[in-house]
């Protein structure tokens, strides 16, 4: 009896992932795969994107580049909590919007006089996942930076431009037509609340940015240029789309 | 760097079953897919996972290359004594991965 109950324990203390104030009709993914696949997500000794959430706490904690200092350093911990919830943002001391691992990037390059991480590199995705994880449960709150209405204006004018030899929208698919179904999967309304995320067909983690480049693919539209502007201002408008939803941490996806 | 996450009961009651659940970071590379040089990528996975309860053997698994990246194996063992839980990945490359977590029996 009690072990039984202590198994249901870890069950009950997961569902917050659905508690998605759902009252607008706004859908996550999470929502729309299976009980298996969610059971993985809420389960962390189940989510194989935990092992780089633990990946990037190592590196949290490691000194580097020519000022030797550790993101650990200066930032307490758990002082991530709620970051996540914030980017794209303009940075105190710059003028262009930055995604978080632009943001991780600038530190690296800053603060601690090291080489930026790669794009889609194991260790910016694993640091990516570690601050990430730390707004888990926490409502999507894009800032009211006038600065950033133009360039989430042009995310939206991308959202909604029918382009590639398939000449669609992201809209198309993700406004008109979500819910129903695309070769079998369930088509979802593009709610970015689990990136970085596990994805099953990756068999690794993977950035929004990884997710959108396999969508243009898809419309065989040709991808922007890694670090582009189109990325942030996509994510942008993305996030404020999806504004009061709650992040889950590093989500899985089939 | 190994990259392990076990999950096991940290108590459980002498002659009651337990389930044990792991996961390691690894690639699984197959060894039959070309890479985008046009050359074969060499295979790289894990051969064996075995399982120990104070040392005796309690699980043994061949792993083959139809398995995804990052195996997550879930398992069951008669608890017997309190003592350690060991677990070891073997693999391609000088593989090796030892992990162990305490368990009391009471």
């Amino acid at each position: 009896m009690r072990s039984w109950l202590a198994a249901l324990v870890p069950v009950f203390a997961a569902t917050f992932a659905l508690a998605q104030p759902a009252t607008d009709g706004r859908r996550t993914g999470y929502q729309d795969m299976s009980p298996a696949l969610q059971q993985m997500e809420d389960d962390d000794s189940a989510n194989p994107g935990m092992l780089f959430v633990q990946m990037g706490e190592a590196l949290w904690r490691q000194k580097t580049g020519g000022a030797d200092k550790a993101c650990a350093d200066c930032h307490a911990d758990g002082s991530m909590k709620g970051v996540a919830a914030r980017y794209p943002a303009i940075p105190a001391k710059g003028d262009k919007p930055v995604d978080i691992e632009g943001r991780i990037n600038l530190c690296r390059t800053g603060q601690q006089k090291a080489e930026a991480l790669r794009p889609e590199s194991e260790d910016l995705l694993a640091l990516t996942a570690y601050v990430v994880q730390q707004s888990r449960g926490e409502p999507i709150a894009p800032p009211d930076d006038p600065r950033l209405a133009p360039m989430r204006a042009d995310g939206e004018k991308i959202f909604k431009q029918r382009q590639g030899q398939l000449n669609l929208s992201c809209a198309n698919c993700h406004d008109d037509n979500a819910g129903k179904k695309l070769a079998g999967a369930t088509i979802p309304q593009a709610h970015p609340t689990a990136y970085p995320v596990y994805r099953l067909e990756w068999q690794t983690l993977g950035s929004l940015k990884r997710r959108l480049r396999g969508c243009l693919i898809g419309i065989r539209a040709e991808p922007y240029e890694v670090g582009a502007p189109q990325w942030v201002s996509l994510e942008l408008y993305l996030m404020s789309r999806a504004r009061g939803m709650r992040l889950e941490g590093v989500g899985v996806r089939p | 760097m190994a990259n392990v996450m076990v999950n096991a009961p940290k108590t459980a009651r002498k002659g009651e079953v337990v389930q044990i659940k792991a996961i390691v970071l690894h690639p699984m590379e197959t060894g039959y897919r070309v890479g985008t040089n046009g050359q074969m990528i060499p295979r790289n996975i894990i051969e064996r996972f075995t399982a120990t309860w104070n040392g005796e053997e309690i699980f043994d698994m061949k792993f083959s290359p139809a398995i995804a990246a990052n195996p997550f194996v879930t398992f069951f063992a008669t608890a017997s004594e309190s003592g350690k839980i060991g677990l070891r990945w073997k693999g391609d490359n000088d593989f090796d991965v030892e992990h162990s977590v305490d368990i009391a029996v009471e």
